[in-house]
């Protein structure tokens, strides 16, 4: 949670770029998505700690409240979502993909937005679905969106959930029709965006209304 | 400048810091970033073509685009998103093969795709040996992924001005802003200039 001076604002599903410096000028810089709402009081990143990884690990295991972190953003006009592109709305992420769709998401139920939204969302475990009280807790405030989570490798015994991997079987229940023209992100790991992508194309679902957000761990 | 602290960062001592552009990482892996779906399309439905500011349009289908005097080259390419990969390897054919005897007074060049992408460059960033439409990565054809099956390959620039899926170049009199050039990225993008966004 940041609270940049000057902060201009952001649109729903755009990213800053953080840069740290070590005492000897070295640096490293990487770019995260923004978590928060443009209506959210602080601007809030969420960091999914990558074991080889050489800004997250810092980021999650050794930046303390107080810090200063140097930013740049906010960045990226393509993939963000605002109520005048209308719907109806389908996200699909994977992994920690689900951070700029959680923006969107909670910027539409800010604005009381009635556009029809669906999240389809894909973790290993129930442990890790990101924000899992606001998702699929008892009283989620998101304004009826309609949200589905697959586990891809391990489900509780009550899960009433999916299982398994985002296929083309689960892509048909979920996605809207094409012919309702749906405006579609699609944000996770390459696979997982490739796959969602091509498939929702061999669908029929126009392409131009589909955008994507690969990331790697890199 | 603010310290980070408690930053040690994780230098590479293996790698020729010279050769890595400010702000940038090393990376063995190859990254893939786009913005929509990836195009598939057919071979034979495939052209690259040279048109606007000349007198005649130049159109290559798929076995005549192979036909022509390829060139395998080994160069470094820089990633806005901040990675780079070494001694890449691609195989394809010089925009200077492909503009040979174009007479031209067009000063820029917007590079059309599949799926609706551009890119804008000045036109003297393609010509000299510095930029190549490639079929071929690491001697495998290109990887649909990657921009298969053709790109534009202009690794002095950022690799977004490496047009994946690329059908053709378009020759102007003006410069006309591409797809991320038109969404806050920089117009050139000059890695070792650090030129990521506008106004950099």
């Amino acid at each position: 949670m940041l609270d940049p001076p000057d902060w201009p604002g952001h649109d729903a599903g755009q990213h800053v770029d953080v840069r740290l410096t070590a005492e000897d000028g070295y640096q490293a810089q990487r770019s995260y998505s923004i978590a928060s709402t443009p209506e959210d009081e602080h601007l809030v990143l969420t960091v999914q700690r990558l074991a080889d990884g050489e800004v997250s690990p810092y980021l999650v295991g050794e930046l303390r409240v107080g810090d200063e972190l140097e930013l740049r953003g906010p960045i990226g006009g393509y993939f963000v979502w605002d109520v005048p592109l209308g719907g109806p709305l389908l996200l699909v992420g994977g992994g920690s993909g689900i951070v700029p769709l959680r923006a969107m998401l909670f910027h539409r139920a800010a604005l009381r937005s009635s556009v029809p939204v669906r999240l389809l969302y894909s973790a290993r475990t129930l442990a890790d679905v990101i924000y899992r009280e606001e998702l699929i807790g008892v009283e989620p405030d998101h304004q009826g969106a309609d949200i589905r989570v697959t586990l891809t490798r391990e489900q509780p015994s009550n899960w009433r959930g999916y299982a398994g991997r985002i296929d083309r079987a689960l892509l048909e229940e979920v996605a809207w029709a094409p012919s309702e023209s749906p405006l579609t992100y699609v944000c996770g790991p390459t696979g997982l965006v490739e796959a969602v992508a091509s498939t929702l194309v061999e669908l029929g679902h126009e392409p131009r209304r589909i955008k994507t957000e690969r990331f790697g761990p890199t | 400048m603010t310290f980070s602290r408690g930053f040690h960062g994780r230098r590479r001592v293996d790698i020729d810091p010279a050769r890595v552009p400010p702000g940038q990482y090393v990376t063995e892996d190859f990254p893939v970033l786009s913005a929509g779906p990836t195009p598939h399309v057919p071979l034979e439905n495939w052209s690259f073509v040279i048109r606007g500011a000349l007198d005649e349009e130049r159109t290559w289908g798929w076995d005549e685009f192979q036909a022509l005097p390829s060139e395998t080259v080994t160069v470094d390419i820089h990633c806005v998103t901040k990675w780079s990969k070494l001694d890449t390897s691609w195989t394809g054919v010089s925009l200077d093969t492909l503009l040979d005897g174009v007479d031209t007074s067009a000063e820029y060049a917007l590079a059309f795709s599949d799926g609706g992408y551009t890119t804008n460059l000045p036109l003297e960033d393609l010509r000299g040996g510095k930029a190549w439409v490639a079929y071929e990565f690491g001697g495998e054809p290109l990887d649909p992924e990657h921009g298969g099956p053709a790109r534009l390959l202009v690794p002095h620039l950022y690799f977004w001005k490496s047009a994946k899926w690329a059908r053709g170049i378009e020759l102007r009199a003006d410069d006309e802003p591409g797809f991320w050039e038109g969404y806050g990225y920089h117009n050139y993008g000059d890695p070792w200039k650090e030129q990521r966004y506008a106004g950099d």
